[in-house]
């Protein structure tokens, strides 16, 4: 059966485009409420791999390729993407919704493909013992919640306590994320937590932004994405909330978060895992890429928050297939040997420099415990009338005290839940 | 030639009312049960599976439901996501409350709980019809969808908010969870979808469906007759929802296993199962199977051709998939209202008098 069933895929991907050597599935959104954020992030990464193939001829002299499947944010969708490029020897899957990364979870650890959510997705996947093929280095969720609330805490000179923090966030996985720990935090550092939901797409806010207006918290936190980030800034802007304390979370801070908003959205604040500003390897990728009409899209968003991240995401799939390569000796990896190559990937900020993105994020070492990374976050501010972001920071720690807990916690229930022994990881 | 009555005798009563009374049409059914309970199996790949026929068949018992309620006893909902969310919950809620319950019972459960909220919201039909009804479903529809979000019990106080099935086992092989093979996923998935298909034909031309189509062609005429509106359309509303709760389960359980109820049962399912009866024909159970195949086959169909074979960009599929499934919507409400069933329906009246039309 099993064998038929291949001999049938065969027979389908013979059909499809010519298989290329090492794989990187785009499972993208440029179509829907949340394309804003997915154009600029699905075009980084692209560029990204094929700035590889025209400078340096691929990975370690094989070409890559990034087949895209539009998923539209959607799930059902997500999986049929997954499902379709699955045969053609994915080696990594980055969804970009945490939604489609918990549908793909269990999915991935049953076909053995490595999956990395960056700054996203579940955050227990953090916990290499019992998540084996998940990754979301080099930060996640309750990292991010945990880095804006040590920003605040040395706004006010060490004491949030008496204050009211409004946390507005997308009614979903992703927006749920960040409760838990928020909730403990605001237990130990005394300051009143107030949850706001905002349901699927987002564009409807009247509601929360009066109960913000009545309520007159000292700061409002928010967890968005696509179409629900400019409404908000916008509403925010419309009641003349004080911008310097409306903080957003990674996702919530990019250029088209803010520009409809046009001058009101001045001084708003967003938590960045990566740096902003011209890196030497946006020149690269003009010369070889855009100029060259490989772009994947039309060139305007090189250099933008979301193209930058996308950009680093490709980067840290291309370092780690390197590693891989190193240490299995073979040119032409499989995916088992991808998650090896994850498990042992090493950034440091001589590779950074030397890859022309000096900084772009803190330098890190994946282990077999430990699949979160430093979980490190820097703020920036949006600067209206230079139409441009500021950063304030430099890389924030999150406090571990808080985050490691919850994340033992959860994937202990996960590994109950599902029956997965330990890897023996701490030995 | 081959496609009519004449010298295929009936003997007997049930001879005569049998679902398929020509020969030809009989065989043409036995061959595709046995293409889809024996070739199928045998020869399905992992992509055909999961991203085609698993959910084509679960669609086609919403479907069928949907097309009970509005197609033959004439009440318009738009609560479809919702009652499909209530079959979702309840069988999470059964899998996880008893891990040793089998998927066909907590299946069948989860659709008679479907059946019961299903009634509740029912009752107002009897007070009020059509635009109006359909805001009552509608209510029905943002109602559960709010409720399953923001009571934690539903989701056992998950960090997420997600529900998630567990790996459950039928005769010692994986139905749900990532282990579980495609063609055990098709084949308890199919099981459903023969059973109700075959419990909905005979409910359409029995007594109960007569009633039904009488209260749909005029309700007033229909209770001189002497048909209780009341057991009429209560009634629909119970079998229809649970045939959607059915559909709900299975779509949760056996094909996303993982279910964010705001995005997977929101009023865009309510609408894309509504389209799919239109489409494929209301008040026919062929519609019910066409307007799903129709709906779930062509998006992919045209992405295969547009990314795979063309090499389009994405985004650009992703767009003109949306401009050519509305427009081919609005050619089949102009061109042929009652939908690919009276199609079907037109192309067996002329093969039976091929090749003599006169």
């Amino acid at each position: 059966m099993k064998k038929l069933a291949t001999l049938a895929l065969a027979g389908l991907m013979a059909a499809g485009p010519a298989m290329a050597d090492l794989v990187f599935p785009s499972l993208s959104y440029r179509t829907g409420p949340y394309a804003a954020g997915g154009i600029p992030f699905a075009d980084g990464y692209a560029d990204y791999f094929t700035l590889l193939n025209q400078r340096d001829g691929g990975i370690g002299g094989v070409m890559t390729s990034v087949p895209e499947c539009e998923t539209a944010y959607n799930t059902e969708r997500g999986v049929e993407c997954y499902e379709a490029t699955r045969g053609e020897g994915a080696l990594v899957y980055q969804p970009l919704s945490t939604g489609i990364t918990y549908q793909l979870i269990p999915r991935v650890t049953a076909d053995g493909i490595p999956l990395h959510t960056m700054g996203y997705g579940r955050t227990s996947a953090a916990n290499g013992d019992v998540f084996e093929w998940v990754f979301n280095y080099p930060a996640n969720y309750w990292d991010g919640a945990s880095v804006i609330i040590n920003y605040l805490l040395d706004q006010n000179e060490g004491s949030l306590d008496g204050q009211k923090i409004v946390l507005l966030y997308h009614n979903s996985a992703y927006g749920r994320e960040p409760i838990r720990t928020l909730e403990i935090l605001s237990e130990q550092l005394g300051f009143e937590l107030v949850q706001l939901a905002v349901d699927h797409p987002g564009q409807e806010q009247g509601n929360q932004w009066l109960t913000i207006r009545r309520e007159r918290p000292d700061y409002v936190i928010m967890w968005g994405w696509g179409v629900m980030n400019q409404v908000a800034v916008q509403e925010a802007a419309n009641i003349r909330f004080p911008m310097d304390h409306f903080i957003g979370n990674w996702w919530a801070g990019a250029e088209h978060d803010v520009m409809p908003a046009g001058d009101g959205a001045d001084g708003y604040l967003a938590l960045n895992m990566n740096v902003l500003g011209d890196l030497p390897v946006f020149a690269e990728i003009q010369e070889h890429v855009i100029d060259a009409g490989l772009a994947a899209g039309d060139g305007s968003n090189l250099g933008s928050v979301l193209y930058t991240r996308g950009m680093y995401a490709a980067m840290l799939a291309a370092e780690a297939a390197r590693t891989a390569q190193e240490i299995h000796g073979v040119a032409d990896i499989t995916p088992a040997m991808m998650r090896d190559g994850m498990e042992a990937l090493s950034i440091t900020e001589e590779r950074m420099a030397e890859l022309g993105m000096p900084g772009v994020g803190p330098a890190f070492d994946v282990t077999c415990g430990n699949h979160g990374g430093p979980g490190m976050g820097r703020i920036q501010q949006w600067d209206a009338s230079a139409q441009e972001w500021v950063t304030l920071t430099d890389f924030i720690a999150p406090d571990d005290s808080v985050t490691q807990p919850l994340i033992e916690e959860d994937s202990a229930a996960f590994a109950a839940e599902n029956g997965i022994e330990s890897r023996g990881c701490a030995e | 030639m081959f496609y009519r009555e004449a010298g295929d005798f009936k003997t007997s009563y049930s001879q005569d009312n049998q679902t398929f009374p020509i020969a030809f049409d009989r065989w043409r059914y036995y061959l595709v049960l046995f293409v889809a309970i024996v070739v199928i199996p045998l020869t399905i790949s992992d992509y055909w599976a999961n991203s085609l026929l698993l959910p084509f068949l679960i669609y086609v018992i919403a479907a069928l439901g949907l097309n009970i309620l509005t197609g033959y006893c004439g009440q318009v909902s738009l609560g479809t996501g919702g009652f499909m969310a209530v079959g979702a919950y309840a069988t999470y809620k059964l899998m996880t409350a008893f891990p040793w319950m089998d998927m066909v019972s907590v299946t069948i459960l989860s659709g008679l709980v479907t059946a019961i909220v299903g009634v509740l919201f029912g009752l107002p039909s009897l007070r009020i019809k059509g635009f109006y009804l359909a805001v009552a479903t509608l209510a029905a529809q943002f109602f559960l969808v709010w409720l399953f979000n923001r009571v934690p019990w539903f989701y056992n106080y998950s960090a997420s908010g997600q529900i998630n099935a567990p790996e459950r086992t039928m005769f010692g092989m994986a139905v749900t969870g990532p282990n579980a093979e495609v063609w055990v996923k098709y084949l308890f998935c199919l099981f459903f979808v023969i059973v109700l298909a075959w419990i909905a034909r005979n409910l359409t031309r029995g007594s109960v469906g007569r009633q039904w189509m009488a209260i749909r062609d005029m309700d007033i005429a229909a209770e001189i007759i002497g048909v209780n509106p009341l057991k009429s359309k209560l009634t629909a509303f119970a079998i229809s929802s649970f045939f959607v709760g059915v559909s709900g389960a299975l779509l949760f359980s056996v094909y996303l296993g993982a279910v964010e109820v705001g995005e997977a049962f929101g009023i865009q399912k309510s609408f894309l199962v509504l389209f799919m009866i239109i489409i494929g024909g209301l008040g026919s159970i062929f519609g019910s199977f066409a307007g799903a195949a129709f709906m779930v086959l062509l998006p992919v169909l045209l992405k295969i051709i547009g990314v795979d074979l063309l090499g389009w960009p994405t985004d650009i599929v992703a767009h003109i998939q949306l401009i050519i499934v509305g427009g081919l919507i609005v050619f089949f409400l102009i061109v042929e209202p009652h939908g690919l069933a009276q199609l079907w329906r037109l192309a067996k009246e002329k093969l039976r008098l091929w090749p003599f039309p006169h």
